[in-house]
């Protein structure tokens, strides 16, 4: 298939103002997302989204965009699908041809526990109400004729999730429609801009020193993802993450042959087959923290292994290229997004592999964060307190599901 | 027609080879690539865009090439290969592609491998500079490794006419590979592309080591051969691709770069084309047009973008009748498919083939790759290595030097720097070749595109981008040249962008009005060119895909039918099915002979790991919730394991063997990991404790023998000890004799009935068990799988670890505070248990679950709510069934469950949803069989 | 894929070797006299810097000895290697 057309503006190349009501610090899918409905929801335009290389040229611009709301805990299918929901109407909402393609996701179980696992997931995202089925190998094998549900392999595949519901979207084009908009309501995109240095007086935060200069604040929303820990220490704040390389890969364009998404933990792939004919995978993450953008080429090994075991008919496909991104990843695989100790700073973090598909959602409940100086409901779990408290929403305990 | 010269090229010409294209049959020569034997049959059409259907012809002659895309068929289906690239067999069958592949649906039969090899030396690219590198390092002593992705050395010079002192270059080049060749510790690999470039000296390569055989390729030879590379030095000599420029209708087969030209005719005895007009924005191309006049194309026009052209060079044009223009551009072409005609200030010069160069881009990626800084070259329009990196230097026209002069005295620099390096002394100086090359200078005019139809003006001709999608890119605000290849597509097809990438970028630079050395270049990834998902996997396929652990009583369980289960790396017994029986009846018959008789299974994978040493107490005192320094030796403990938060990650037994010496085991999929656990905690926290840990897992067969009848049978195996329950006690252990040979006896139990481990050697594992088998006959003894071990468990209340519990877990949940010493001053996780969330008293803990239906088995996973009615979603969960199983003991249903204050919600009703329904629970203690445990002692 | 100089081996690739996380966080000497506070900093917060980090790193597959480096997270290049107990080495960065 063809890809759309871009508009022909997308946005330009302001000087950073003296002072902004709100800065947000980063400027990929979540700042940008962020900054879209501070804007339209709570009005609030005069706000910058600084960031330090290129718009969205982060892990916004790495990841394998696969979009689903069917995680185990309660909390965690609330924003999920809230974010799910958003990218429903997103493509209306933000006048971009997105691609949003919900072609289900498909998550393997290779073992007796697995499938306990899944089956528990199941039940409990329909429960939440999110659309899922356990599908027995025969069922993997009608959704993707592709995948190699013999009995005789290694690591069988005894059924999977399914969510019908979820898919992919294009990336890039996620990102120019937020920013596009966000500009047309009168943010400032200021690029080639890092943040260097977080100004307090009185507990509070006042402004932020940049590679262009000092920025006057009134809040500063944090969306600096792998950099998160970074920023943080800025102010002396100490935070539950590990910044680890994760990589991914695409192939050559190839006729259609894989209609939806599939992921298996097991045996550590997960891969799609984008619009115009690619195949998008990838996998684990590089076991040691890493800020290099770039990871270790025998991940790449294993995972052509594991996804020919999946797909014997990828044998002949050919790796084009390889890429990086840097995921701050978090004990408990659930995101922190909300207060910090300092006022007037929030925080947005923590999404490691897998926070793509919480753009939309966290935008919004970030926008309500710093605008009401009070969390969104649906991110009130995701407190940095919890790793005091013990209330940590795990999600690899459980299902054991990135991305 | 036959574009064949009479003579010349490294083809062979005895050899006739027979292939198809499109359906329609073709010959050719060995030697030949597809797009050379298309190309002598006057066959420029190979393919179509992906965007807008325009044929698309060859425009390189080699892996640079952007469009010569096809789809090989035989002997076995390949997507996406470019015809330049393609060696030529016998009964090779392609067709051109439209710009997408097609996977083969069968599954591949070849084989792919990797090999490991360490240099000093490793040269990337066997071009003069390559050679004269390799040979410098060779003759020093250094094991050096040469790689290069064509067919045969010689690299630019294959493509050439030159004369190297006074002899062809092809005997050059022969002579210094025949020496790299017979030097020992010297590796000349063809065919083999160094595709990436990674830290510390780490390459990768990929050799195609069959392919070129077609049909004939030996099927236990690997196909393509991953080569991991591990180098001191590193010279890449990866050469330069000439670029093209941008015009209207610049996509049209036919046209083609200057240099493919040439080396179509010199490496392959191919004309290009009958009658040729040259556009060139510098001097390389009078060659290409020099020689095509001379080999009887006629060449009408050599139109020179430069004020000037040069002197000597148009003298030569001249006097073969070759016009040349300078000063004028190709402002567009004509043709239907192939080019018929190019426009020149306004008027048409009819022609079959255009040839075309705009200059060179010196080959950095693998430079780039290595984290090598680039430079904009502004007088080549390219860029450049830009900084000395410390063990990769670069040299030839990788760096943007053109002449083999200046080529080779950097490749002699560069090898004799690298050796040196490595620790070698250069020894002697390789003598420098002399080139009678008429057309080397660089000095060019830099000239991405010629103004005019800017949608018909190509920039990327794979992803049908043009001029104008990237004046609409910076029309809409963008400046990165990131967002632009994005906004375009450009450079993201199969050839990375390698000749369309500069162009797009010193665009976008006018487009600006900045340099394009203000610009940041896109980030070169790797791999240099496609490598197939095959080759990255090897030999890590099937079998030898995460090898599977079997115990020593294996091959017992698969002639006695057993269906496994994959638990961690191991395959183990997972139910025996008797003819006409399910996975239900089998498990009621295994529970109800362990239970009224005797049953036995195989329990060897459970993990075992020897713990000695004087502090060995003190140690597992730490690990375990519960006291084990104060176990007596001979006797047994159960404990749990959790980790720093608190959460449990292990359980098994303790045995104390000795003063100094423990025996911990572990759950199967956890063995490696507790292990690992043991020795982090001890070599980085108490290196002091002295203690010392063993995986002993494989060194002992484990067979659990249980059931009211199991005294009976191990006292006939066993005579000299005696089993009964006042000598044997529970929870101790006895070295005895079992069917003969040494074994540890131990009075666990995880059934609940009477029951006893027998732990003899590997070696003697299937000899008991059939001893076993044998002595249990009389009373009926019937082999298990896990299935059954987990009935018989849940009924008694036992967690399964990973199963009950998933990382959220505690002891407490579990029921098991009696397993958490109040004693101990600390032992791992302790503190955790203090936090607020651990003192809720909503916490989910393990209960039993009765459905009020006893027939009604309820789905393991399915989740518990409060009311019985479904209300909207979200629905409130109280948790969820861990286990579920009807029980032959109990003569219905049950299932365990973690529920929210479980433990105080006894006698509770509690709705499961299945399907549509509500099934109504009861819950109840966790122990639902033999709570007073009457019946462990038999 | 790196190449790790274990300190009892000497250099083996970056597949033999399991990954620890920062060095140097000990275990408390007295888990019960932590606030909760306290507790998580050392159960879930680690330094995270770019630039040198002092971390732990076993050669699983090789020695199986637990050591320490100071590695650029930004570059992934190893800056030194050294035994458990020994200090933290000083480093250009
Ligand atoms: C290979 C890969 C695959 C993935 N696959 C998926 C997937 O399939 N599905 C999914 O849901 N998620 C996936 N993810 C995760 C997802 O990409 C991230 O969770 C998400 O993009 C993070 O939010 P973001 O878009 O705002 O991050 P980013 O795009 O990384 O944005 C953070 C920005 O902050 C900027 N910044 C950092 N420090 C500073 C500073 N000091 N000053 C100014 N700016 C700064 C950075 O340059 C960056 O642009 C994947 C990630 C990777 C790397
Ligand atoms: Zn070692």
């Amino acid at each position: 298939m063809q890809l759309p057309e871009h508009p022909d503006f997308l946005w330009d190349d302001p000087e950073p103002k003296a002072s902004y009501d709100v800065v947000i610090v980063g400027g990929g899918g979540h700042g940008l997302a962020t900054a879209y409905y501070l804007a339209k929801v709570h009005g609030i335009r005069n706000v910058a989204v600084l960031e330090k290389g290129w718009l969205a040229g982060g892990n916004m611009a790495r990841n394998t965009t696969i979009i689903r709301s069917n995680y185990l805990w309660d909390e965690s299918s609330g924003i999920y699908e809230h974010s799910l929901k958003l990218w429903e109407g997103l493509e209306e909402d933000l006048g971009y041809p997105i691609l949003f393609d919900q072609r289900g996701v498909l998550n393997l179980a290779h073992s007796l526990q697995d499938v306990r696992d899944s089956v528990r997931r199941v039940n409990a995202n329909r429960l939440n109400g999110i659309d899922a089925e356990w599908v027995d190998p025969q069922g993997v094998k009608e959704i993707c004729p592709i995948v190699n549900v013999s009995p005789d392999v290694r690591y069988p595949v005894l059924g999977a999730t399914y969510q019908p519901r979820a898919g992919i979207a294009k990336h890039d084009y996620v990102a120019w429609g937020y920013a596009r908009a966000a500009h047309a309501m009168g943010v400032d995109l200021i690029q080639n801009c890092e943040v260097t240095g977080l100004e307090t007086a009185g507990g509070r935060i006042t402004a932020v020193e940049t590679s262009r200069g000092r920025i006057a604040a009134g809040r500063v929303g944090l969306c600096a993802a792998g950099h998160s820990s970074v920023l943080a220490a800025m102010v002396g704040l100490r935070l539950p993450l590990a910044s680890h390389p994760l990589q991914a890969l695409v192939s050559e364009l190839l006729e259609p042959v894989h209609p939806t998404v599939v992921m298996s933990n097991a045996v550590h792939v997960y891969v799609s087959q984008a619009h115009k004919g690619e195949l998008v995978m990838g996998a684990g993450i590089d076991s040691y923290n890493g800020y290099g953008q770039r990871g270790s080429f025998h991940i790449i090994e294993q995972q052509m292994a594991a996804a020919l075991e999946l797909f014997p008919v990828f044998a002949r496909a050919h790796l084009l290229r390889t890429w990086a991104g840097i995921v701050d990843v978090s004990p408990d695989a659930s995101p922190i997004v909300g207060l910090t100790p300092v006022g007037g700073l929030y925080l947005n973090c923590g999404w490691g592999t897998g926070g793509f598909k919480a753009t939309p959602g966290v935008g919004d409940c970030f926008a309500h964060t710093i605008a009401h100086d009070k969390p969104h409901p649906f991110n009130e779990p995701f407190t940095l307190e919890r790793f005091t408290t013990g209330a940590l929403v795990d999600e690899h305990g459980a299902a054991a599901v990135a991305h | 027609m036959n574009f064949r010269t009479p003579t010349g090229g490294t083809i062979d010409r005895n050899t006739l080879l027979h292939f198809t294209f499109n359906g329609e049959g073709f010959t050719g020569h060995s030697g030949d690539t597809l797009a050379s034997a298309l190309l002598a049959h006057g066959v420029h059409e190979i393919g179509s865009s992906v965007k807008f259907g325009r044929p698309r012809g060859i425009v390189a002659a080699g892996s640079e090439d952007p469009t010569s895309l096809v789809q090989i068929e035989t002997p076995f289906p390949e997507p996406m290969l470019l015809a330049t690239t393609v060696e030529l067999y016998e009964g090779l069958e392609a067709r051109g592609l439209a710009g997408q592949g097609r996977l083969a649906s069968i599954s591949d039969p070849a084989r792919y491998d990797a090999k490991h090899e360490h240099c000093d030396v490793l040269v990337v690219g066997a071009g003069p500079a390559g050679l004269v590198a390799a040979l410098t390092a060779a003759r020093s002593g250094a094991r050096v490794v040469l790689v290069d992705e064509q067919n045969q050395a010689g690299g630019a010079l294959l493509g050439v006419d030159e004369y190297l002192d006074d002899r062809p270059s092809a005997s050059w080049v022969a002579d210094i590979v025949a020496e790299l060749k017979s030097t020992p510790g010297v590796l000349v690999l063809e065919r083999t592309t160094a595709f990436g470039m990674y830290q510390d000296g780490f390459v990768l390569a990929l050799q195609k080591r069959t392919d070129h055989l077609g049909f004939a390729a030996p099927a236990s030879v690997a196909r393509q051969r991953v080569w991991r590379i591990r180098t001191k030095q590193t010279v890449l000599t990866t050469g330069a691709h000439e670029r093209p420029v941008v015009f209207p209708d610049n996509d049209r087969p036919g046209i083609m770069l200057a240099s493919a030209a040439r080396t179509f005719l010199h490496r392959y005895g191919v004309l290009v084309g009958s009658r040729a007009v040259v556009f060139t924005t510098n001097d390389s191309a009078y060659c290409a047009a020099i020689n095509l006049a001379e080999s009887g194309v006629d060449v009408p026009l050599i139109v020179d973008a430069r004020p000037e052209a040069p002197a000597r060079l148009a003298t030569e044009c001249a006097a073969r009748g070759i016009e040349v223009r300078a000063g004028q551009v190709v402002t567009g072409t004509e043709g239907e498919g192939r080019v018929t005609g190019v426009h020149v200030a306004g008027a048409t010069v009819a022609c079959d083939t255009l040839l075309v160069s705009g200059g060179w881009n010196p080959v950095v990626s693998l430079f780039s790759q290595a984290r090598g800084k680039l430079r904009y070259d502004a007088e080549l329009g390219a860029f450049v290595p830009g900084e000395e990196l410390g063990s990769v230097r670069v040299a030839g026209s990788a760096t943007g030097e053109l002449d083999l002069a200046s080529c080779v005295r950097q490749g002699r620099e560069a090898g004799s720097a690298a050796v040196v390096a490595a620790g070698f002394s250069s020894r002697g100086q390789v003598p420098l070749p002399v080139s009678d090359s008429r057309c080397t200078s660089r000095s060019g005019l830099v000239l991405w595109r010629v103004p005019g139809d800017e949608d018909t003006s190509f920039v990327d001709l794979q992803r049908d981008a043009t001029v104008s999608d990237v004046l609409r890119a910076t029309g809409a605000g963008l400046r990165s040249l990131e967002h632009i290849k994005r906004y375009t597509t450009i450079g993201t097809a199969h050839d990375q962008g390698k000749t369309s990438g500069m162009i797009a970028a010193g665009i976008v630079a006018e487009a600006l009005g900045v340099e394009p050395a203000d610009q940041r270049p896109t980030t070169f990834r790797p791999p240099y060119t496609s490598v197939s998902f095959a080759a990255l996997a090897g030999r890590d396929r099937g079998a030898l895909h995460d090898p599977v652990r079997v115990t020593a009583i294996h091959p017992w369980h698969v002639a006695h039918g057993a269906l496994f289960e994959n638990v961690g790396q191991w395959k183990r017994p997972w139910y025996y099915p008797q003819p006409g029986e399910d996975l239900h009846t089998a498990v009621l018959r295994e529970c109800r002979a362990a239970r009224s008789g005797v049953a036995m299974m195989d329990g060897s994978t459970l993990g075992k790991i020897d713990v000695q040493g004087s502090d060995a107490g003190k140690f597992l005192d730490m690990l375990y919730t519960n006291m084990m320094s104060t176990l007596k030796v001979g006797r047994i403990r159960y404990g749990v394991m959790c980790g720093v938060d608190g959460m449990v990650i292990d359980d098994g037994t303790v045995i104390r063997v000795g003063e100094e010496r423990y025996l911990v085991t572990t759950t199967t999929g956890n063995a490696a990991k507790i292990l690992d656990w043991m020795e982090e905690w001890l070599q980085t926290e108490w290196p002091h404790l002295d203690v010392h840990c063993t995986s002993v897992t494989d060194h002992w067969a484990t067979i659990p023998l249980v059931g009211p009848k199991s005294r009976d049978v191990l006292a006939a195996v066993a005579p000299d000890l005696d089993v009964s329950n006042e000598a044997f006690e529970f929870m101790t252990w006895r070295d005895t004799q079992v069917a003969g040979v040494p074994a540890r006896v131990c009075r666990i139990s995880f059934s609940g009935e009477l029951a006893y481990e027998i732990n003899v050697t590997a070696w003697h594992g299937l000899a008991v068990w059939e001893t076993l088998m044998a002595a249990g006959a009389p009373f009926g003894i019937t082999p298990y799988g896990t299935e059954t071990m987990h009935v018989l468990r849940a009924e008694k209340g036992y967690p399964i670890i990973g199963q009950e519990t998933d990382a959220t877990v505690t002891p407490h949940d579990l029921g098991m505070s009696w397993a958490v010493s109040k004693k101990k001053p600390d032992f791992i996780g302790k503190r955790s248990f203090a936090r607020a969330e651990n003192q809720r008293a909503d916490r989910k803990q393990l209960v039993g679950l009765l459905p009020v239906d006893p027939s009604v088995l309820l789905p393991e996973g399915a989740q518990i709510i409060s009311s019985d009615h479904l209300p909207e979603p979200p629905v409130r969960m109280l948790g969820h069934v861990t286990s579920s199983y009807p029980s032959a003991a109990l003569g219905r249903t049950f299932a365990l469950a973690l529920v929210r204050s479980g433990h105080s919600r006894i006698g509770e009703t509690l709705y499961v949803p299945v399907s549509d329904a509500l099934v109504p629970v009861t819950v109840t203690d966790s122990v639902l069989y033999d709570k007073e445990g009457t019946r462990r002692d038999g | 894929m790196q190449l790790i100089p274990c300190p009892w081996c000497g250099p083996r690739e970056e597949a033999e070797f399991h990954y620890g996380g920062q060095a140097h966080v000990a275990y408390p000497s007295d888990p019960s006299a932590l606030s909760d506070e306290e507790w998580a900093q050392y159960v879930f917060f680690r330094d995270n810097p770019s630039g040198p980090f002092a971390e732990r790193w076993s050669h699983s597959a090789g020695c199986r000895r637990w050591f320490n480096a100071v590695r650029d997270t930004r570059t992934h290049d190893l800056l030194a290697v050294y035994r458990v107990g020994e200090p933290m080495p000083e480093v250009a960065s």
